[in-house]
């Protein structure tokens, strides 16, 4: 892959100069690299990644798995654009396997998710079935370690 | 019981080394960001660790031969003749030793007589000059400079020639600088050696790790393979250090002598990682070339972030240190490197800690992830400016 893409997967925040000096191009090379990127839609935005357990949001997250009868001429498409349009809905993907899609949300506890799965969800047109996962913890995301890091067990000088 | 009068005299005056002290106190703060380690990040492949796991389970755990595995020994002369195209007797010319450590410890061993003169270049890992000493021989530092980008000059070299002279020890890509040589650096140091009686000990524990050109080693060099002794290990290439194995290559007179040395000291290196240094040699090619850009791209960062700091840190080629000097801040190294600790909780080395000529200098180590060396470069910045105020 790409260097400057994975660098900017690590860490977003590295500066020109500092993505720069890691490459080993000129901060110019990278300002437009990264323009051209986002220009094209490589790089669809920039998000934060939070040990929400730390915060007092009270957030819960669920994965909604989905079963649905695919639309003529539109296949899955068409169903997974209108739960994309929900505010609650954080991902949709079509999967391979026991169900088709994959989705999602975050909400404000236990109830304010069964309540849009049941009344926003599962009335959907062409929605046969869901099942509902609660996520307990999340150890890792986006290659980000949420929980405690792994310690560093070397000693702290040697030579 | 007194012990002061049984206490061998050569031991009590050998000195601690000087990275020591500031383990002993950085141990005792809270919340420390390092960047003082000498061993990888990275673990051991998986491949590897899977074979030692194997190797248990089938219970080859006993004694290998003194000088190593068969197998072991011809996997590290494919390896050596793959990298330098010199070809090393697996029979007689290989010892797999219990790290480099052990390597350079039955070299100075087998070739030091009491009087005879060791020439070390410096800055260098802290343990040549005390096994010397151990030997009754003398050292001899040779100083390298940071506007020499720390190489071995061919004319000081001839400078420390005395009749005495009976060992040059040769370690790059260099623990601390980072400083590599080239083919180029090396051609006029063999020309000064040809015609002497005298032996390298060539330490390449690092020959893996260079950066935008290819490692050279001075065996490759016309009718140097034959006054050299030649050291390399797993740790560093493998991130393997806690593997403990390593292993030196000479010719064959001095390979017999060594040999008898480790047989009576250490029997055989351990079983289990022998087998798995197998494994390392013949398929651990990429996760090496994965772990050399990773490093790669943090030397960059590194070098960058310390230039614009104002710690002027010449470009290093090797290894995984970086060397900035620190003489614009007013400090010595042991200074800096305390107030660093005790203002900003970063520990790092100071340089004086590799010779007296690593003075004015610092030790860092990339061997952290880049979000590491991102937080520890932000509070060695503001410790610089609060310095300069």
């Amino acid at each position: 892959m790409n260097e400057l893409i994975k660098l900017l997967q690590q860490n977003a925040r590295f500066s020109n100069s500092q993505l720069a000096a890691m490459t080993g191009k000129t901060e110019k090379e990278v300002e437009s690299e990264i323009k051209e990127l986002e220009n094209k839609g490589i790089i669809k935005g920039y998000s934060v990644i939070l040990n929400e357990d730390m915060l007092d949001t009270n957030l819960v997250t669920a994965i909604i798995e989905l079963k649905v009868t695919p639309k003529k001429n539109h296949g899955f498409d068409q169903l997974a654009h209108i739960i994309t349009s929900y505010a609650e809905v954080d991902s949709v993907s079509l999967m391979s396997g026991s169900y088709d899609l994959s989705v999602t949300l975050r909400g404000k506890g236990v109830k304010e998710i069964s309540m849009f799965v049941s009344q926003c969800l599962s009335t959907l047109d062409g929605v046969l079935s869901t099942t509902t996962h609660f996520v307990l913890k999340t150890y890792k995301e986006k290659g980000i370690i949420i929980d405690d890091e792994e310690k560093d067990e070397r000693s702290m000088v040697c030579p | 019981m007194n012990y002061d009068s049984i206490l061998s005299e050569k031991c009590k005056k050998m000195k601690p080394s000087g990275i020591r002290r500031f383990f002993d106190l950085a141990a005792t703060m809270d919340n420390v960001i390092s960047l003082g380690v000498g061993e990888p990040d990275f673990s051991t492949p998986w491949t590897v660790r899977k074979t030692a796991i194997e190797t248990l389970e089938r219970k080859r755990i006993i004694y290998t031969a003194n000088a190593g595995l068969a197998d072991l020994r011809k996997s590290i002369s494919d390896y050596i003749y793959k990298k330098e195209s010199v070809r090393y007797n697996p029979d007689d010319e290989i010892i797999v030793t219990v790290g480099g450590s052990e390597a350079i410890d039955l070299a100075i061993r087998s070739i030091v007589n009491p009087g005879d003169e060791v020439m070390i270049v410096e800055p260098c890992f802290v343990c040549y000059a005390p096994l010397v000493e151990l030997m009754n021989g003398v050292p001899v530092p040779l100083v390298t400079k940071a506007e020499d980008k720390f190489k071995l000059k061919a004319d000081e070299l001839k400078k420390a020639i005395t009749p005495k002279t009976k060992l040059l020890i040769l370690p790059y890509p260099n623990n601390p600088t980072g400083a590599i040589m080239t083919k180029e650096d090396l051609e006029p140091i063999a020309e000064v050696l040809k015609d002497t009686n005298i032996m390298v000990l060539t330490d390449e524990i690092y020959s893996e790790m260079t950066y935008g050109r290819k490692h050279f080693s001075i065996i490759s060099l016309p009718e140097m393979k034959e006054r050299t002794i030649y050291v390399n290990g797993f740790s560093k290439a493998f991130a393997m250090t806690g593997w403990r194995l390593g292993y030196v290559a000479a010719p064959e007179p001095v390979a017999k002598q060594m040999l008898k040395i480790h047989q009576y000291g250490i029997m055989s290196s351990p079983t289990v990682s022998q087998y798995a240094a197998i494994t390392a040699l013949e398929e651990c090619e990429n996760d090496v070339a994965n772990m050399v850009s990773e490093y790669n791209m943090r030397r960059r960062f590194l070098v960058d972030g310390f230039n614009r700091i104002g710690l002027d840190c010449f470009e290093p080629e090797g290894a995984f240190y970086i060397f900035p000097s620190i003489e614009s801040t007013g400090l010595t190294s042991e200074e800096f490197c305390e107030k660093l600790l005790y203002e900003k909780n970063v520990a790092v080395v100071p340089g004086s800690a590799f010779g007296a000529s690593g003075e004015g200098h610092i030790r860092i180590s990339y061997a952290y992830s880049l979000k590491h060396l991102t937080t520890a470069l932000e509070r060695i910045e503001e410790f610089v400016k609060e310095c300069r105020k």
